[in-house]
This record gives C-alpha cells, structure tokens and sequence, in this order.
C-alpha cells in the first residue's frame, strides 16, 4: 500500500491550496484556545476526563451490561456487534423485517468505519447523509477528510459546482448561504420520506441507559423525530459511568472540536419516540484487542472531537485522505494501524513527534508517545524497509565506537565539501531536494573545546 | 562544586562545532566547571526514533557509562535530554546510576535557570531575534508553557535572552508549531516538512526577525537550510551562541 509519505507529496506540493486547508483548520484551533483559555479549570477537566475514561475502560465489561440492563428498561433494543460485517448485518435486518428503503443518517464515524452506506445501498437501500459536510462528500462518492468537517478538504467553488451538477443550483454560484439553503431544502425531502433514522452515539450513560448525540444543524433530531425507528450505533468506548460525567465530556467536546461553547444541538435520548422503536448497536470491531495492549489502550477513550487533526502541522499540510482511513490524524494513526498493521506501516512515522496533539487531546491521550512507541512494534514486526533498518544498524555501531564515530565525521567534513554538487544534491539525497547540506567545517566540536584548554593552559 | 559532564549532540560536534564551543565557554565563564568526556558520541535518538530499539541500547549504555559519574549532565540540546529523560527506561531502566542520570540530565537553558539559578546575564545584543520553541524542549521538558495547555505563561529560553541589552524578540503568530524536521522525518516525509519549515520562515520574516534562534540546532539546520536554498536575509543562531557573544561585547 502507498505509504502517507507518497500522499502528503502531492498536496504539500500545491503549495497555495495547502496553506488554505492549514489556516482554515488552524482558524479552528484558534477559537478551541480562546474557548479553553475562557475556563479557569480547563486542565483539571482533561484529567477529570482522562481519569473517567480510563477508569470505564478498566471494567468496560461491567459498565456495558450495565448500560444494556438500564438502556432494556427504557425499551431500548440492544444489540451487540463483533465486527464491521455483524454491524452491519444487523442494522440491515432490522431494515428489511420492516421493510424499510429509506435511510436518513447524520453523522457517525463507526458507520463510515464499517463501509455501511455501501452495504445497505447494494441491498436496495437509499441512505441519506443528512449533516451538509458528509452530504457533500456523499454526493461526490467519497469518505470524509476529517472527523468533525468531513469536507473541509474543498472549497466553497467546489460545492458551487458539485451542487449545480446534483441538486440543479445555479452555475457558477458559491455564496455559501444560497448552497446552504439549496442544501436544505434538498435534505427537508430526505427528512420527510425517511422510513427509518440512524445515528452514531457521542456518550452512553451506564447508569441511565440512555446516550447522547451532539450536533450543529440538528439533523440528527430530524432524522429520529420523524420516523418511527431510530437506530444508533456505537464503539463500545462511548460508554461512560454516570449521567454527571456528561458534565465533563460536554464541556470539553465542542470547545475541542470547533472552539464552539457546546454544540448547537445535544440530545439525550432515553427510549424511542411514541409508537416507534429505538434500536442500538454496540460494537466491537478490533477495540477489546486494543484494550488488551497496554501501550495503545488509552487510544480508546478518544472521543472523536479532532483537535489533534486540527493541531497538527502534517495533517494541516498533507490533507485527510494521505492517511488513508477512516480516522486520520495523529490518533488514526494509532488506530489504523492497530487494525491493520501491514497496510497502515507508514502512518506512525507520520508525524514529527511535536506533541501539540497530545497537549491538546481533551481526555489526555499521550498520542506522540504511542506513535514513538508504535515505531519499535513496526521494526519488530519488519514492516519498515530493510534498507532502513540496515541503515540504522549501521549507523548505531559507527555511533557506538567512538574512534569509528570521529573517523566517520572527519571523512564526511573532508570529502562532501570537495564532491561535485551535483554528486552531493543527486536524486538519492532527499534532504536536498528543497533545502542545502548543513555546513562541513574543519573542525568539530570536541576540537574547538580541546584547543580551548590548550589556550587556557598554555596562558 | 558539583561535576559537571557536558554532553555535545553528535550533529553539533560535527557541524555545528561553534554551538559546542559556546555552551563550553558559556557555562565556564558563569563559573561552572564543565567537563567535555572524549568518549560521548551520539545519544541514540535517530535510531530510537526509526523505532530501531536494538540499535539505540548500544547508545543509551554509553551514555550511561559516560556520564553517570557526573553530579550533573548538560547539553545544548532539548531533543537529546528528552532522550535521556523521557525513553532511556526502555533500555536503562534498574540500571545503576540511571536514576541519577535522569533526574540530573538538564538542557542548557533549564540548567541555567533552574540549577544554576541564572538571574542576570550581562550582555548587549542589539537584534531583532525570532525565537523557535523547539517542540521536545517546549512539550518534553517544559522549557515553556507550550500554546496549547491553559496553564500560567513561562519560557525560561526567553528569560535568559530577555536579561541582554538592546535585544527584541519578535511576536510570532503561531508561536510554538512545529518547524518540520522531527529527526528521520524530515527525510521520510521530505515534502511535508519543508513546507513546514518554510512557513516557519515566513512568520520569522512576517515578525521582522534578523536572527532566528532556539535550543535545538537540529531544528535550525532544517531551518537553515531552507534559508540558504532561497537565499533569505536571515541567519539562525543558537541560544548559547547568542548568550555568550552578548557577554563578550
């Protein structure tokens, strides 16, 4: 598989495109700090937070049978999932026992990790992305570039003219208020056929058995109050103890994700509506393996906000889809390749290992060390080219002995200085493709300092 | 007087020698008597970064070797102090003296604040200087609050440079992103970290800056390579070069 290396290439290299996605994601991070800064006990919330999820996920087990007993007093139909392909078996069969073809969905990120969309759509069902981000990206056929603003990658002249093809705006029209109400109308006639309402879940509550779903344009509360069945769908990492704890996470959700106070529409939901059914789906899909490794298990309390996307200086510059998954960023790239390590090899070397992401996580995931960490599991399980890893052995030995060592850099500062350049900047020396070599002096450091005493000495 | 061992960034001693040579001369002349160990190569973290973790034990049991006699160890580096600080225990760890070592292993500017409690450094330089938080040193180390976490505002790097005569440093607008060189990254990902870089550059350039500095000089000579590639009117400088030319005018 193509490494993120081989991706980031080409977007870095529009330079004028990638400094528009780069301030547009650093405009959200700018808002996320003036939201954190506005609360006095910001820092002491993320511990809160962290310190609550690791607590759940330490007896996820108990808490989950929890959940199903409260959420089955509440009619809540609950059904578990061991994969992606269960998952999405059993949203399809409650479709069909009702013979329901139409599906509004808003957002969930577990369902796009499943490839549902496709699998309901080959068994003759029509789904509908109904928040405008992921409709967009829907109507252009493909994945979201990012969790929280699935089309953020575009511009508004590209939905300009993905509208003009699809929902017959005007040509060449990109005022974002006229596209938002084309959008609208177009989505109200979704809302008003839909058979049947799906929706991911940002919180489970194990004392309640209810959950939590937080939107902005409220199509979420559209898609579940107009039809009679509302299924949602959940990782089972979503759970959180008590209905206070909820006092926490939704103070830091929002502020994380969009630099917004709360988000605009945050529903708890504790049993279906009136005549109608509500179902949800808990699934595993790989977590309870990433919960049992102890270096990588804290990658399981993220709550999906995408600060760290926003923070990070790759992502900002290399676009979602370099990373190849449903979840990008610094934390996809942890869980991408903790489901499939042999495709997703690249993703832990991308990045410079800055931190920001791990300073920003509002729940505290120390993602630039997992993905340190993540680098040695890659070695071991030979996933990293050969050439490089002889590479490192052999610069490890030259390193280790300090006569080889001084040779080696007397050679290097002697020789390159003399090479013709176009010998030192050919092809195979990518550092400088774009920039020069560091200065080769005469003498190194541990020479300057010896004569130094010698001076000294000698005075 | 505590023993104090100097630990010189191979990159430094091969390409920077006038960095090493200012933090020698620097620390000796604020009456510290540092110790240069012949033996000190590399600190492992270009292996350990590649994720080769056989390949940085070699590296990280010199080290130890070296310098665990040393009441305490001081490098110009942020990078290779979170080395020995923050990733030694994967190979070090119930090893005697590692304890010591790492809880007495300072970047220069940390040792000069917090254990040689530095308060005043005499000294003019009249410049505009752009400083480049380094991000190990900045998140690894706490050299200074970094953006992103809402604590009280400190930066110890800025401390010290505040104390010279005549110098201003320039306000950046993004103050602590990352310049793009992570070590192997910047060969792994070539494209991508040079447009970091060179955004870098420009809010430098944007803020007025003559001299960019900071505490890593791995960072600057990603830096300064892109300057001497687009030929920019900018040079970089490392903090202890700038302390101790101050303290020689």
């Amino acid at each position: 598989m193509i490494g993120h290396a081989e991706k980031a290439a080409p977007f870095a290299a529009n330079e004028k495109r990638a400094h528009w996605h780069d301030q547009a994601l650093w405009f959200v991070r700018l808002k996320r700090d003036r939201q954190a800064e506005s609360i006095p006990e910001w820092e002491e919330l993320r511990q809160t937070a962290s310190a609550i999820k690791a607590h759940t996920l330490s007896r996820i087990a108990d808490y989950l049978e929890e959940f199903e007993r409260n959420a089955t007093n509440n009619r809540i139909q609950v059904h578990w999932a061991c994969d992606a392909a269960e998952h999405n078996a059993i949203v399809h069969k409650i479709l069909a026992d009702r013979g329901i073809t139409r599906l509004v969905k808003s957002k969930s990120m577990l369902t796009e990790e499943c490839h549902l969309n496709p699998y309901l759509e080959a068994r003759g069902i029509e789904v509908t992305d109904t928040d405008l981000g992921e409709r967009i990206v829907q109507l252009r056929h493909e994945p979201p570039s990012h969790i929280v603003l699935p089309a953020i990658h575009l511009k508004k002249e590209d939905i300009g003219e993905l509208f003009h093809k699809e929902l017959g705006t005007q040509a060449g029209a990109s005022d974002p208020k006229y596209l938002t109400e084309a959008a609208r109308g177009h989505l109200r006639q979704k809302f008003m056929a839909a058979q049947a309402g799906l929706t991911g879940v940002n919180f489970a509550v194990a004392e309640t058995g209810g959950f939590v779903v937080c939107t902005n344009e409220g199509n979420a509360d559209m898609g579940t109050s107009l039809p009679r069945v509302h299924i949602a769908c959940m990782g089972f990492e979503k759970l959180v103890p008590r209905s206070k704890d909820l006092a926490v996470f939704l103070r830091l959700l929002a502020r994380s994700a969009t630099g917004q106070p709360v988000t605009s529409y945050t529903t708890h939901f504790h049993g279906p509506v009136r005549g109608g059914e509500l179902h949800i789906v808990i699934v595993d899909n790989g977590r309870s393996t990433i919960l049992g490794q102890e270096t990588f298990r804290r990658s399981l309390s993220c709550i999906r906000c995408g600060a760290c996307m926003n923070t990070c200086p790759v992502f900002r510059r290399s676009g979602g889809y370099s990373y190849g998954y449903t979840i990008p960023g610094p934390i996809g790239s942890l869980l991408a390749p903790l489901r499939d390590p042999k495709n997703f090899a690249s993703l832990p070397f991308a990045s410079s290992l800055c931190g920001s992401c791990s300073d920003v996580c509002p729940v505290k995931i120390d993602l630039h060390h997992e993905l340190y960490a993540f680098r040695q599991d890659m070695v071991r399980g030979k996933r990293v080219p050969l050439a490089k890893r002889l590479a490192m052995a052999g610069m490890s030995y030259v390193l280790a002995q300090t006569w080889a060592y001084r040779l080696a850099g007397g050679l290097m500062r002697g020789i390159v200085p003399r090479m013709p350049r176009a010998l030192v900047y050919g092809p195979w020396n990518p550092w400088g493709r774009q920039r020069e070599l560091p200065p080769m002096p005469r003498h190194s450091a541990r020479g300057l300092i010896q004569r130094d005493l010698t001076q000294k000495g000698a005075k | 007087m505590p023993r104090v061992g100097l630990f010189i960034p191979c990159y430094i001693d091969q390409f920077y020698p006038q960095v090493g040579l200012a933090s020698w001369r620097l620390l000796r002349r604020l009456g510290i008597e540092v110790e240069f160990p012949e033996e000190q190569t590399c600190c492992g973290q270009p292996m350990a970064n590649s994720g080769c973790a056989e390949c940085t034990r070699p590296l990280a049991e010199k080290f130890l070797r070296i310098f665990g006699k040393y009441d305490y160890v001081v490098a110009p580096s942020g990078s290779c102090v979170s080395m020995v600080r923050n990733h030694y225990a994967q190979w070090l760890s119930g090893r005697e003296g590692f304890d010591h070592l790492r809880a007495n292993t300072f970047e220069l500017c940390e040792y000069l604040v917090d254990v040689a409690r530095v308060s005043k450094i005499d000294g003019d330089f009249p410049c505009k200087v752009g400083l480049h938080m380094s991000c190990h040193g900045l998140r690894e180390l706490r050299l200074a609050r970094s953006s992103e976490l809402m604590v009280k505002p400190f930066n110890k790097v800025r401390f010290l440079l505040g104390q010279l005569r005549g110098i201003e440093i320039v306000e950046l607008t993004r103050p602590d992103e990352c310049c793009g060189f992570g070590g192997t990254f910047a060969v792994n990902e070539e494209a991508v970290s040079c447009l970091m870089g060179r955004d870098r550059l420009a809010d430098h350039e944007r803020a007025g800056a003559e001299i960019i500095t900071g505490f890593d000089t791995s960072c600057l000579m990603h830096l300064e390579g892109l300057i001497r590639r687009e030929k920019k009117p900018l040079r970089v400088m490392h903090v202890a070069e700038i302390l101790e030319q101050a303290r020689l005018s």
